[in-house]
Order: structure tokens, then sequence, then C-alpha cells
């Protein structure tokens, strides 16, 4: 028996919108099965995991919170994966955004109010996010190296690096020897949103960012430019786009907005760096980004799906005493499943018996 | 008594066993024309199924063909949705990697904390005591002398047999092949199957060889080396021999300094083998200007006519 | 039907066979025989179906309906492999081969299992010297020219014995003294038992080889005949359906040097491509200059040059209206008043999955109103296209459509009107009829014949030497990445040209 993909000649929008949400039930389902396995029940597990975050005012706050810095990770990406390039590595150019973004807040503690600390933290961020997404761009527009395989080593310098800081030439003298910085002030915070509740301003950035990508991407000559270099890169040079600038670029906004993530994350909700700030967003944002089909809008969904998953997963170790190892499992599942729906949005697929038709 | 440098050259070997198994199945893989970027997580798979099977079956063999089989299972969810569905195998390989770092955490997760006694090295009476060379050449692991014969095997598979040659023409021009009659998915599931085999056995030598427990996190990165090691190796097996051989003994030389305390901070000799990877391949890239010898197919989707 | 079993029972009987692509019927009802020692032309328009059906006989394709008799029996075509065992072989247009590996290996591929390499080295020299096909076994084939690919696929064929070998296209990538080599080849295969399908579009070549011909037009039999007892006139028009109207000429006035290349020598931009070697030449505004030659003698070089999408070595190398822009990109140049079509329409002068509006953007950006300030006006685009779908005849599904929607007849009429609605004064254009149809192609000759005719200088690079000698006034050959001094099309021989192209005499650059 095998597998045979027959080209669809007409393809819906709606089917293209309808395809994750299949991928979603079916992940849940293999879930469930896993779930199952694991001794529990799956019906409690899918009522604590999906159900119960949703009906908490608390809980949906917390989802913003976690869907922050995946909807700004992830619009980043799209400029990379929409051009057919393979920045992995978003986890440590988050991480560096958030080293970059810490200088000032970090020699700013003690002082009086000082306005410009957040704005500029951000900032530097970003800068240091694009700067270390540019390595990878740069090893492979000048020595054809892979990106891939760059981009993730990378991630593990990352790091190390802010293992070195924070216990390191960053920590802080008063801290009884733990590995943190101090505290940065309030006013190197993000600030609040809701007098109760951990929701900060880190959300109104994160529909920035995606608003401001849905713009550049469907509207302007370097979103097209973008996409005829992923579809088509003799094409994009024969319509005047430098492919070497795109790859820059690409990698450089995908890194500017992880390294702004990082920054939001840590002024938004941790208020200052430890060894592990991040605990896989930037791998995770991939998965955002695929399964809101490489689009600001459906990003902005993803990012609320998988946070489920994530804020769930942290509630299911509580109650159920489920691993929080089910949750990465679940979102590899989830992301295979949006793989193979997107091949059957222009495929029809055909079982045919026997080795020949 | 050992010496000392036989001792470094023993570590040396035992570090770089499991990237010359891993990179030699993803090489294998990739002269299919498919990426499968999933290594670190099959390896993970292997190395907490290994070492799960092995302690509850008190058979550490049978934990290394459960590793294996691990492995091969995990590959083949790649294959189905790559060669079924023509997904794009990039993000299929995270996909792979994300869902394999999960699956070992829940399979090993009722065993961290234990350990088993290290599969022991080969004795050869006679042989193995030979002065010098003795223990370096016939006491090793037996994952040793596999991982050696691995590795010639693959090489002749590839050069010599005709199969290889089909593997080779697939991983060239997948267009071309089907046009002559190959079977090219086929061809791709069996070379998908066998890199899953040889990550799940590497796997399963980090846990019940080189630590031996099995511990989240402990694969750290060695899938993505081994991937790495193909590129560096320009797609040929010998050279993957050589280049696992010369990280190892980068790791190694690592752990060294790292003992002797240089002055330098810990996490920056901890970083050293992954910079060391970026500064191999860019020396790679800048020694052949233009010219790729990458399968020509590498990384894209084949859907047959029909 | 009372054939019996002898010497002139066919070999092989297709019946009835019927295929579909979705709404699109490629083969409908087709009937053909094939006789040993015959050579069959098969003829037919691009998209006429010709090639489905080779697929269905080499078993790359099943048929929805229909049978095929092979020596009388019923036979499945399940994979090329099963059609080989038969002693089915096939000679693709688009070369099957393997770039990296040598010869032998390309050819050991394709053997059945149990030859050893040693063995099929000797066969492999031993054919070469039968046949004159001459090959070096050990080479890598992107090393080898088009036509010693060519040879590597009929050596690869005939290694196998076949008793029916089918040829696509077999001439499109060879110089005319290449041709005669193969005709010999092809006749005395015939004259030993095999038989041949010859696939063509080339009239005098079906001529000169074939018998009998069947003539297909979308994806049926229109007629079968001996090539040799009808006229070319009726042949083609059974071919392509009705009359195709003949080009009108222009008188030929030309006025300045619009488009000039001095002295330019470039390294190729990658190990398999081809150094340009001291080349120059003027094209004046109201003329077209076509230059001739076999595939990768360095035309995609010379076209990325001049077109900006590789910069000159120096900026003096490239004149556009006087002005020196060789290291000038694309728009740029576009900006001064060239436009550029090369030869690949899917992926290179247009992208499949965009729309026909966007596929104007991409090489329109910089020379209209459609991307004012970097952000694209799409109901300018818009405009734009559909100015273009009507005035060349673009027959799309709609005008939204996905570039890969359409046939390539019509997307060539898109993008080829895309370049010159907007009046250019050089147009670059790399075989602008490459893979259309006849109707399109003389839609699009006589477009540039017009675009001439109104002062625009017509650089046509084309490996088609039929359509140089019809719409060009001069005409240049590229072997080697040289280029040899231009020729008045009325007074220089073909044969003269075929030598060029060969690299025989006259090839010596004489600017």
């Amino acid at each position: 028996m095998r597998l045979e993909l027959i080209p669809r000649s007409d393809v819906s929008s709606l089917q293209r919108t309808l395809a994750p949400l299949w991928a979603i039930l079916i992940a849940l389902l293999m879930g469930g099965l896993i779930v199952a396995f694991l001794g529990r029940s799956p019906l409690a597990a899918f009522k604590v995991y999906f159900l119960e975050p949703l009906t908490d005012p608390w809980a949906l706050q917390e989802l913003a919170v976690k869907a922050t810095p995946l909807i700004i990770i992830a619009t980043g990406l799209v400029y990379c994966f929409r051009a057919n390039l393979w920045n992995i590595g978003a986890e440590g150019q988050l991480i560096v955004g958030a080293i970059f973004g810490s200088i000032v807040p970090l020699a700013t503690v003690g002082m009086e109010s000082t306005p410009w600390v957040l704005p500029v933290a951000l900032l530097l961020g970003a800068l240091g996010g694009a700067l270390y997404g540019s390595i990878p761009a740069f090893l492979r527009v000048r020595f054809g190296v892979s990106e891939i395989l760059v981009s993730l080593m990378l991630v593990y310098v990352a790091e190390l690096t802010l293992d070195y800081l924070v216990r390191g030439p960053w920590r802080d003298p008063k801290g009884f020897n733990f590995p943190t910085t101090p505290n940065f002030e309030s006013f190197a915070l993000l600030p609040n949103l809701a007098s109760e509740g951990r929701l900060h301003a880190g959300i109104i950035i994160a529909l920035l960012c995606a608003a401001v990508t849905w713009f550049v991407l469907n509207r302007t000559l370097f979103g097209f430019g973008i996409r005829v270099a992923g579809e088509a890169p003799r094409a994009a040079r024969f319509s005047g786009f430098n492919a070497n600038r795109m790859t820059i670029a690409a990698f450089m906004i995908s890194g500017g907005l992880a390294g702004l993530a990082g920054i939001v994350e840590v002024t938004g909700q941790i208020g200052q760096l430890k060894p592990a700030i991040s605990g896989g967003l930037g791998f995770t944002a991939i998965i955002v980004a695929y399964l809101g089909r490489l689009h600001p809008v459906g990003i902005v969904f993803g990012a609320f799906v998988i946070a489920l998953t994530v804020y769930g997963g942290e509630a299911a170790q509580i109650t159920l005493k489920l691993p929080l190892d089910l949750t990465r499992t679940f979102q590899g599942i989830l992301l295979f499943c949006v793989l193979a729906a997107d091949a059957l949005t222009t495929y029809k697929l055909r079982i045919v018996r026997g080795l020949h038709a | 008594m050992i010496g000392f440098w036989e001792s470094i050259l023993l570590t040396v070997i035992t570090a770089a066993t499991p990237l010359l198994i891993a990179a030699l199945g993803e090489l294998i893989v990739e002269k299919s024309g498919v990426l499968n970027l999933g290594v670190e997580g099959m390896m993970a798979v292997g190395a907490s199924t290994g070492f799960a099977v092995a302690t509850l079956t008190d058979s550490s063999s049978i934990g290394v063909l459960a590793g294996i089989a691990a492995g091969m299972a995990l590959s083949l969810i790649f294959a189905l949705v790559t060669l079924g569905f023509a997904a794009n195998q990039v993000a299929a390989g995270l996909a792979l990697t994300i869902l394999g770092l999960g699956l070992a955490g829940l399979i090993g997760a009722k065993f961290v904390g234990t350990s088993r006694i290290a599969i022991p090295p080969i004795h050869i009476p006679g042989l193995s005591d030979l002065p010098g060379i003795g223990k370096l050449v016939f006491g090793q692991s037996p994952f040793f002398y596999l991982s050696v014969v691995l590795a010639v095997g693959v090489a002749w598979f590839l050069r010599r047999t005709r199969a290889g040659l089909s593997l080779r023409s697939i991983g060239e021009n997948h267009a071309s092949a089907h046009a002559l009659g190959l079977k090219v998915l086929r061809t791709r599931l069996l070379a998908i199957l066998f890199g899953g085999a040889c990550a799940g056995l590497a796997g399963a030598y980090l846990s019940l060889v080189y630590t031996p427990f099995w511990s989240p996190g402990m694969t750290a990165g060695r899938g993505w080396i081994a991937l790495a090691l193909v590129v560096f190796a320009s797609w040929l097996p010998l050279r993957v021999f050589l280049g696992a051989y010369l990280f190892g003994a980068a790791t190694i030389l690592q752990m060294h300094a790292q003992a002797a305390s240089m002055g330098l901070p810990s996490q920056a000799l901890s970083a050293f083998p992954y910079i060391a990877t970026i500064v191999a391949l860019v020396l790679i890239s800048m020694r052949r200007v233009g010219a790729t010898p990458a399968p020509g197919s590498l990384g894209t989707a084949f859907v047959p006519p029909r | 039907m009372a054939e019996v079993e002898g010497a002139n029972a066919p070999l092989c009987v297709l019946d009835g066979i019927v295929k579909r692509f979705g709404d699109l019927t490629a083969n409908d009802h087709i009937s053909l025989s094939l006789r040993a020692g015959e050579i069959h032309a098969l003829l037919g328009e691009n998209g006429a179906g010709k090639s489905t059906l080779v697929k269905i006989l080499d078993g790359l394709l099943a048929p929805d309906e229909g049978r095929i008799l092979w020596q009388g029996r019923p036979i499945t075509l399940a994979s090329p492999e099963d059609a080989a065992t038969l002693g089915i072989g096939m000679v693709f247009q688009h070369f099957s081969l393997f770039d990296n590996l040598t010869v032998a290996e390309n050819i050991a591929v394709a053997m059945p299992a149990g030859v050893g390499l040693r063995v099929l080295n000797k066969r492999i020299m031993e054919l070469g010297e039968r046949y004159g096909l001459a090959l070096d076994p050990k080479r890598e084939v992107w090393t080898l020219s088009a036509g010693e690919r060519q040879r590597i696929e009929i050596v690869r064929a005939l290694l196998r014995e076949p008793k029916l070998l089918i040829l696509d296209e077999p001439t499109s990538v060879l110089t005319p003294q290449e041709a005669d080599t193969l005709f010999a080849t092809l006749e005395e295969l015939a004259r030993q038992g095999c038989a041949l399908l010859y696939i063509s579009h080339k009239l005098e070549e079906v001529t000169r080889l074939c018998d009998r011909a069947t003539i297909l037009r979308g994806g049926r039999v229109v007629a079968m005949c001996n090539p040799r007892e009808e006229t070319p006139q009726k042949i083609a028009s059974l071919m392509v359906g009705t009359a195709i109207p003949p080009l009108h000429d222009r008188d030929n006035r030309p006025a300045d040097v619009r488009l000039s290349l001095r002295r330019l020598n470039a390294a190729p931009a990658d190990l398999h491509g081809i150094a340009l070697k001291d080349v120059s030449l003027d094209v004046r505004g109201g003329e077209i200059l076509g230059l001739a030659g076999v595939a990768g003698n360095g035309q995609s070089e010379l076209f990325e040059i001049l077109s900006g999408e590789r910069a000159a070595p120096q900026r003096g190398m490239v004149l556009i209206d006087g002005e020196e822009c060789g290291l000038d990109g694309i728009d740029t140049r576009r900006r001064k008043g060239a436009a550029f079509l090369p030869e690949e329409r899917n992926g290179h002068a247009a992208v499949g999955a965009l729309s026909l509006p966007n596929n104007v953007v991409l090489s329109r950006h910089a020379t209209s109103d459609i991307a004012p300030r970097n952000v694209i006006a799409f109901d300018r685009a818009r405009a734009l296209s559909d100015a273009i779908i009507a005035k060349f005849d673009v027959r799309t599904p709609s005008p939204l459509a996905e570039a890969g929607k359409l046939s390539g007849g019509n997307l060539q009429k898109f993008v080829v009107g895309r370049e010159i609605i907007g009046n250019p004064r050089v147009l670059v254009i790399d075989n602008p009829t490459w893979g259309v149809d006849a109707g399109a192609a003389v839609l699009i000759r006589q477009a540039l014949i017009d675009l001439a005719a109104a002062g625009t200088a017509v650089l046509m690079i084309s490996q088609d030497l039929d359509e140089i000698f019809a719409i060009a006034d001069r005409i240049a050959v590229i072997h080697h990445g040289a280029v040899t001094a231009p020729r008045n099309v009325r007074t220089v021989a073909r044969e003269e040209i075929g030598l060029m192209m060969t690299g025989g005499q006259g090839a010596s650059h004489a600017a």
C-alpha cells in the first residue's frame, strides 16, 4: 500500500484557513492517546489543558503574557521562512537581545527615575538580536555556509554567554550567590496593563509588530521581494532584488524581533537576567509561525493556541502530575500535523493498494 | 597502568564514536536527497529508550536494539510526512527534533537518577594486553568496532555497489532517476530508516556506554554536530570518520583544559565545540569556492507525476 | 485488421489511449502502430499530447483508458523498468542525466543489476565505435557538451538492445552537423530492424528521415500520412489546425547604436559556467540582431551581464544608448530604457505562484507607476496587466490567475507583452518562442518585428535558426563564450552558420 499525491487544480482560501484547525484536531487526538498511555484520563487532561484556562480571566491574561514573545518572534521568522531562509536560531537571538537590552537597565539600577531607559533598552535589545542574526546571514552570503547549522550552533553560544554573565560579572553582589543580576528599577520595566494580573504592555508591542509585518509583506516592494526570493531566486534577481542584501535584511529583521522579544520578556515579566530566561521560546515560535501559515494574523491566533498548551501544561503538571515533556511532545506532533495538513491543501491524497496502480 | 596519551586517545574514541555513527546515518539520508534535521531528536529517543529498556530487561543488548528501533520509529514519522505528504523537510526535521526531545523526556522520566554498569570493552586475551597499542586497537567497546565497520561499509556501499549508485543518482536528480525507473520514494524511505537506526544507536551508546545513565538534555547538540560533520566532510564517508575524530579530539581538549583551569571561564570552553563547528564549516566552504558537492536534489520534495 | 504474425506485423500497437490531467484531456483516444525497421514520426505542436503519449509508452504515466499491445499481446507498463525489459528505450528531450556522476555511472544506473562497471566500459567503447558515438566513460557529465550528453542517452538506450527506440525532439540542442551524424545513426538502427518513434515539430527532419507520420492536435490523431508525399504547408496546417498568417515584413532603416558590448571578458559565475571571451557587439535602433548558438555556449551568462542581473567586470563594457552602465543593476538599466526577457518562463521571467498583476510588478516596478515610494499600488498593476492581456491576446482563466495556470504560449505572450508594452528603446530577449505553440510564436515574432520597426534595438538570442532567419536582420554566433562578427541574414549561408556553431570556420572573432 502506498500514498499517492495528486495536485489540486484549485485551492480555496477557506481550505487554506481550515487546514491548521484540522491539524489541531488530529494532534489533540494523538495527544489524548499519549495521555491515556501515561495512565491518565485524556478527558481530564483536555479539561485542564484547554478548557480551564479559557474560562478563567486571570488565566486569559496569563495566556496573553505567554503569547507575547511568541507573536514577536514568529512574525520575525516569517521574513526568513517566506524567503526560504532557515533561521532556527531565534532562541539565541532572543538571549542576545535580552543581554544587550539589559545593559542600560542594569547600569541604572539604584538611580532616579529616567524615562528614556525603557525605550533605549528595547532598541538595544532589537539591535543585539539583529546583529546576532546577521552572523549566519553573513556567513551564508560570504562563504555559502548553511545558515541552518550556524544559527543553531549560535544558540548554544548565546546560552553559555548569558550563563557566564549572570554567574560572573553581572551577578548581583547582594544576591546570596544566586546566579541572577540585580532587579531592574521599575522605570526600566514595561508597564502593567491591568491592576491585577501580569498582563504587560508587551502584548501591544507584539500586535504592533504583527500589524507592521502584515503591511510590509503585503504592500511593500520589500515584502514582495521576500516572497519572490522564496518562490524563485532567479526571478528575484530578474526583478532587481539583490539576493545577498535580502538574506541579510531578512535575518536582521528576524533576529531583531527575536531580540526584542527577549528584552520584552525581561522587562515585562522577569525583571532581571538569570541563566534561563526563555525555555525554548525561540523554537516554539517556529511552530507558531507554521501554525499561522506564515501570515501575521494567523500567527497571532497560533501564538494563543501554543500559549494555551504551555499554560495548560503547567497546570496539568500541578493538578494531574503530567510531565512538562508532554507539552513539548504535543507541540512536535502538532507541527507534524500542520505540515501534513498543508500538503493536503495543495494535493489530494489517494491511497493505492499494491505497489503499482 | 595506562599512559597519559593512551588515556587521552581512549577518551577521544569514546567521544567520537556516537558522532561518527549518527553522521554516517545522516550521510546516507542526505545522499538520497533528503535532509533530516531531526538527528538530535532521534538520538535523544534512542538514548532514553535504550536506557529504559536496558533497565527494565536488565539487558544492555536488548536496550541497544530498542534504541535502534526507537530511532527508526521516529524516522518513520518523518518519512511519512516528507515522502508521503511531500512536506517541507527542514520544518519536518525541526518537528522531529521537538517531538523527539519531548518523547525522550516522557520515556526517560522514571529513570532519571539511576545508572547502569556501562557495556564493557571487548577483551581479547593476548592481543588486548599487548603493550602500547594493545588496548587501543583490540580492547575497545564493541561500538567502536561497529562504527569503523559502518564507515568502511558506507563508503563501500556508495562507491562500489549498484544500490549505492542508485541512491546517489536519486539524490543527485530525482526527476531523472524517476524517469529511468528508479524507485525514488522507496529508496528514500529506506535511507531515512537507516539514518534513524544510526541516530538511535548513537543515542543508545550515549546512555549505555558513554555516561552510562539517562538525563534530559544529555545529547547536548551532538545530533546537530553530526549534521555539521556531514557538510564538513563534503558528503564523503571516510572524511566523516576523520571529522568525527577531529571533533572528538577537540571536545576532549576542552575537557582537559577545563580540568587544568587555564583562567578562561568554563562557559567559554563549553562553547568551544559549537564555535569550532562554525569555524570548520566556514573553512571548508572557503576551500571550494562556488562548487558544491551537495547532492543536487537535497532537501527538495519529490512527487511522482502519475 | 487482418494482419497476422509475420514480417509486417506491428511490433507495438497503441489502441484508444486516453489520459486526462484534471479537466485537460492530453490524449484523447490515440491509436497508432509501429513496425520493426521503420522510423515513424510523431508530429504535433507543443501541447498536442506527444510527450504524454511517449511517457505512457515508457511506463512513466499510466493511461486512463485504452490498451497497449506488444508483439500482439496486451501489456501493462507500470514503470520505465518494465518498458526497458520489454525492449522499449527512450531518449529524453530534457536529458535524464546526473551532472556530477561519470558517463559510465550514468549508464550503469539504467542497466539491469549485475553488469559490472568494467564490462560496461568496454561495451560503451564498442558501441561508440560501431555507431560513431564516441564517449569517455570516466568523464563527469557536467563537463560535456549537449551533443555528447545526448550520446550518453542514446548509448544508454542502445546498450539495452531495444526493439523500439523513442526519441523526443532529439535535435533541439544539436548543431546541423551533429544532427546529420544522429540521422546516420538512426538510419543504421532502422536497417538493423529497430523500430523508431521520432518526435519532432521540424518538418524538414521528418521528411528526410521518416516514411510514416502520425499527426496529433489537441490530444487527438488528426492524420496519418507519408510525409514525403505531402507538402510541408499541408502538414503544417494539419498540425496547427488553421493556416498560420505570414509575418509582415518591414522597412529596415537602422538608426543609431542603442546597445553595445565593448571587449566584454567575464569569468563564469560558477564552476559549471562558461567564460565570456572578448565579446563586442553593436545593436542599432530599428534592427533585430539574432544571436545563434547551441545551448550552453554562454548565452545565459551573456544575458545576465547584458541585463545587469550580474555586473560586468568594468563599467565601460556595456553601453545603453551610449551610456556606460556595466556596473549598474537591472533596475537602473531598465530606467535607461532597456527591457529584458530571459529564456526560462517559470521561475525566472515569471513566478508561477504569483498572480498576473504581481508578475507585472516583478519586472516593471522600476519603470511604471505601480510602486511609488516602494509601496505597491495593486490597482495600477492590475490595470497594466489587463492592458497586456487585451493587447497580446492572452487567454487566461481569470485576470487574477496565477501565472502557473496559463499555458506556455499564453504565459509567453504575457511576459513578452509586459516587456514591450512600455516601448523600450532596447530589448534583449532570450529564446522568445521556445516551447510555445505556432499561433503564439507568430504573434510574438510579429510583435518583435513591429517593435523594431518603431525604432527599438532588439537583440534576440535564439537556438532556433529558422526563427533567426525569419525575423532577424543580422546574425552572429556564440560559441564557447566568443561571439562572431554579425552577418547579413540575406547573404549568409545556413551551412556557414552551422559550422560557426560548432566552432569551425569563421568562428574566430573578427570585430
